[in-house]
């Protein structure tokens, strides 16, 4: 079944947190107990934004040892492709919506001795849940957040106010920086390092890290990918034998689906894999946006993640 | 929990034995999960969603609770006195211990509520199993509050063995067991292993890229959507345990084959595995569920009869030598041979009604 | 030169030449020929100085009595330290990995032995064990493990062997636990108890 099981749930609450974030709270439509969860799990939100299917994949932020509802929290991204706008302008108390049941690409190693997070802005959501995890059931943590301003640092309350020697803050605005080699050069052996927040902030700790001799496989971090925007173009499906146009706003993924073709996917930010299709004719340049295939596979475009990927060009033929 | 279990406490569960006297048997060999949908056989993924089957048949329920249960359960309890290395977890696995156990009680209570129970209050659970005489308080997530670590204490009132994988790097490292009905693997030594090298002694598999392709399939196992395939050697004698560890004592069993004992020694053994994806530590729980089926028993299918005799017939030498039957397969193979006319199978397993 | 390892199954273990990397600690555990292995690393190093004053060499002389600590002494490193047998060398490494960071590099070379039991400690930090170096040079004699008593032999040369704790006749497999550090040893003759083929040199 394409994306999984599902679950029917019911817009408990909508709080602002800030000027560009909004949080979500959603309880079972039949008032049982949702599914337990692992901290760094997230879930597809399915929205019908007025007649446009839009699935949005956010990091679960509240407990997962709470079994009573699910937290997300939105950032505002007007620039987008409207799933974020959706959810603040339309989402409200009592509405009823679908979501995925949660699936985790960004796991705690749990036999790291230490783990060592860095988060930037919005990308604190999946932490909130990793730290409640890791107070019920131990683990040594430190967590490294910066923020534009004081205003914009969602959670830093509650996480100072409950960890204060372990959560350090930080503000772009009165120019402070992690300073991140001797962050980095502290650690003690076995610890894990996770970064989640805007792409330049992962790669700029990323390759620091490697610089200085942290292993890969110690090094975890999470983005999703908006499908991004691009020219419409044409693909041939051809297990249903259909020809369809993908829009301009609109994911291969997503024209599939408006097509009735059921294709599978998960994550849908060219993360999970799940989406992975082989390509049998290719004239022109297919545009890979996603972090699943290996640089070589890319280049061979013998494969395409439609989630996130597009196409230019004459001819793409996919096995759909 | 003691060894001096009531079998006779409820008239549906067989007092049996899976030893010395070997006196298991099957009151109704159409209950038994025959593995084979054709008349040849080799490796593959075969996954299909582990969703509850035809009633009457061990599909009917994701946890199959048969007439074997009490006896199997004493069986395991003698295997874990002998060895107590049969069951281990390594020390980040306590958590996915507790979301086996929240599984198993769950569908116990809602499948079986004549044999066990499940009361919650908050964090206080009230687990009762009947058949074990087992009544339980505790509280879920503390381990303190148990006999046994989390897993341990319910794969001891489980059917089936169960090994925890625990997902890193993108792959399964199997980090934890319960194995007493293994077919002749060693979980004191495989524990610890990515999904490869456990798999590793496997013969001709890896080529053919089915270890590759489970992997991949498995990774994306979703909470609430389990899945299942089905495995299967021979055992003589219908012994649960045929460990490595003990392969001395029961390894010069295969040499007393004769064709008048064989219909009533030679077993079948099927492995009727599920897979789970667990949510507190997305791990993986493998159930590796054995039934075992004498010869005897299932040439009283004719359909099962026909098929079982092309499948040993025709398996590559390769296959017969790892599931241990390549010096049994002349002698199985004439046993068998009588009970198959060369009639054209139907497709599937199924037998013909 | 590397020792070559015929493939197999997929948990026999493989090694690869070590490569120097970037650290701010350089920690070397070889025994025998696994010298030389690391005196190739640093020649191939385009900041030898820079390893060397940051490189711990832990050593033991290989099962085969072959012993470079001499070479390994003039190198000039930091620190250097010379362990009888391997059971003597385990102690000084678990001790260095107590207040390692993270940035150091691991380079294990020499007896398979010695790789699995030095990879086992570093692990049991939580230190994945994808990033530590290997490379095999030297005696390619077997730690093994007796599946039916749980007993080590060490330095196993011929297969079939006796084990040293229980006596049964054992087969030397290739599947390898990382966890034990070991290879797995089977009884052969329990299907036909006495029938024991002639035990041949497969390791030396």
């Amino acid at each position: 079944m394409s994306g999984g099981a599902k679950l029917r749930v019911r817009v408990d609450s909508v709080t602002p947190v800030n000027d560009l974030i909004k949080r979500f709270r959603f309880v079972a439509l039949d008032g049982s107990d949702l599914p337990a969860f692992s901290g760094g799990a997230h879930t597809v939100v399915e929205m019908d934004d007025h007649g446009t299917r839009r699935l949005n994949p956010y990091s679960l932020m509240s407990s997962p040892a709470d079994r009573s509802a699910y937290e997300i929290s939105v950032r505002r991204d007007d620039q987008g492709r409207g799933g974020s706008l959706f959810m603040h302008r339309h989402v409200t108390p009592g509405m009823e919506m679908t979501l995925s049941y949660p699936v985790n690409l960004f796991p705690l190693d749990t036999r790291a001795r230490k783990h060592l997070m860095i988060a930037g802005g919005i990308g604190i959501t999946p932490f909130l849940a990793q730290i409640a995890q890791l107070d019920q059931f131990g683990g040594r943590f430190e967590l490294h957040y910066a923020a534009r301003s004081r205003v914009l640092g969602a959670y830093m309350d509650r996480l100072t106010a409950a960890h204060p020697s372990q959560v350090h803050c930080y503000f772009d605005e009165e120019n402070q920086a992690i300073d991140l080699s001797r962050l980095l050069a502290t650690q003690p052996i076995g610890t894990h390092l996770y970064v989640c927040g805007p792409k330049g902030m992962i790669n700029w700790v990323l390759s620091s890290a490697e610089a200085m001799g942290w292993p890969r496989l110690a090094l975890h971090h999470e983005e999703f990918l908006a499908p991004g925007t691009g020219l419409p173009f044409e693909v041939q499906l051809a297990a249903s034998g259909k020809t369809i146009t993908v829009g301009t706003t609109q994911s291969l993924l997503e024209a599939m689906e408006a097509a009735g073709v059921d294709a599978p996917y998960l994550c849908r930010g060219g993360a999970c894999g799940q989406c992975e299709t082989n390509v049998h004719k290719c004239d022109g340049k297919i545009l890979h946006r996603d972090h699943w295939l290996s640089p070589e596979e890319h280049a061979a475009n013998a494969k395409i993640m439609p989630c996130v990927s597009r196409f230019e060009g004459k001819t793409l033929v996919i096995d759909r | 929990m003691s060894l001096d279990f009531k079998p006779g406490a409820f008239d549906f569960f067989r007092d049996e034995t899976f030893r010395e006297s070997f006196t298991y048997r099957n009151s109704n060999p159409l209950r038994f999960p025959f593995p084979f949908d054709r008349d040849d056989y080799m490796y593959s993924v075969n996954m299909e969603p582990h969703v509850p089957g035809r009633k009457g048949t061990a599909f009917e329920h994701i946890l199959d609770v048969d007439e074997h249960y009490v006896a199997e359960m004493i069986d395991r309890a003698k295997v874990l006195a002998d060895d107590p290395l049969r069951c281990q977890s390594l020390p980040h696995m306590t958590l996915a211990g507790w979301d086996l156990l929240e599984l198993i009680m769950e569908a116990k209570a809602r499948d079986y509520p004549q044999w066990f129970s499940l009361t919650k209050n908050g964090n206080r659970w009230h687990w009762v199993n009947r058949p074990l005489g087992i009544e339980q308080s505790f509280t879920f997530l503390d381990e303190s509050t148990l006999p046994y670590g989390p897993f341990e204490y319910i794969t001891r009132q489980t059917q089936g063995d169960f090994s925890l994988q625990d997902e890193r790097d993108n792959d399964l490292w199997m980090d934890a067991g319960m194995i007493t009905s293994q077919a002749d693997w060693s979980l004191d030594f495989d524990i610890g292993m990515s999904f490869m090298e456990w798999h590793a002694p496997v013969p001709l598999a890896h080529e053919k890229g089915v270890f590759d392709r489970a992997l991949k399939f498995l990774l994306k196992l979703q909470h609430g959507a389990p899945v299942r395939r089905f495995n299967w050697t021979m055992t003589v004698n219908p012994l649960l345990d045929t460990a490595p560890e003990t392969y001395p004592k029961w390894g010069p069993t295969k040499t007393t084959l004769t064709q008048e004992n064989l219909g009533a020694k030679q077993h079948l053994r099927v492995e009727l595995q599920s897979l789970y994806r667990l949510p507190r530590s997305n791990a993986i729980a493998f159930d590796i569920r054995c039934y075992l089926c004498s010869f005897e028993q299932i040439v009283t299918v004719p359909k099962w009869a026909r098929r079982l005799h092309r499948v040993v017939r025709d398996l590559p030498d390769e296959l017969a030598a790892y599931k241990g039957f390549l010096r049994n397969r002349p002698a199985m193979v004439e046993w068998l041979s009588k009970y198959d006319d060369g009639a054209p199978t139907s497709p599937g397993w199924w037998p013909d009604d | 030169m590397l020792t070559p390892v015929t493939p197999t199954i997929r948990s026999r273990p493989v090694y690869a030449p070590l490569e120097p990397r970037p650290g701010r600690l350089h920690l070397m555990v070889a025994d025998g020929e696994g010298a030389d292995a690391l005196i190739e690393l640093l020649a191939k190093a385009n900041n030898r100085s820079e390893i060397l004053s940051s490189a711990h060499v832990i050593y033991a002389p290989g099962p085969n009595g072959t012993d470079r600590s001499d070479v390994l002494k003039a190198l000039g490193l930091r620190q250097f330290f010379r362990a009888p047998t391997i059971p003597a060398l385990l102690p000084r490494l678990v001790r260095v990995l107590a207040d390692a960071h993270m940035g150091t590099q691991f380079y294990l070379a020499g007896t398979e032995g010695l790789i699995g039991q030095a990879e086992r400690e570093i692990m049991a930090t939580g230190f994945p064990m994808g990033a530590i170096q290997k490379e095999h040079r030297g005696s390619t004699v077997r730690r093994v493990q007796c599946v039916h008593c749980k007993g080590i032999t060490e330095n196993v040369a011929t297969d079939p062997f006796k084990c040293s704790h229980c006596g049964l006749n054992l087969f030397v497999r290739d599947h390898y636990s990382r966890r034990i550090a070991a290879f797995q040893g089977v009884n052969i003759d329990a299907e036909d108890p006495g029938q024991v083929p002639e035990p041949v040199v497969r390791f030396k």
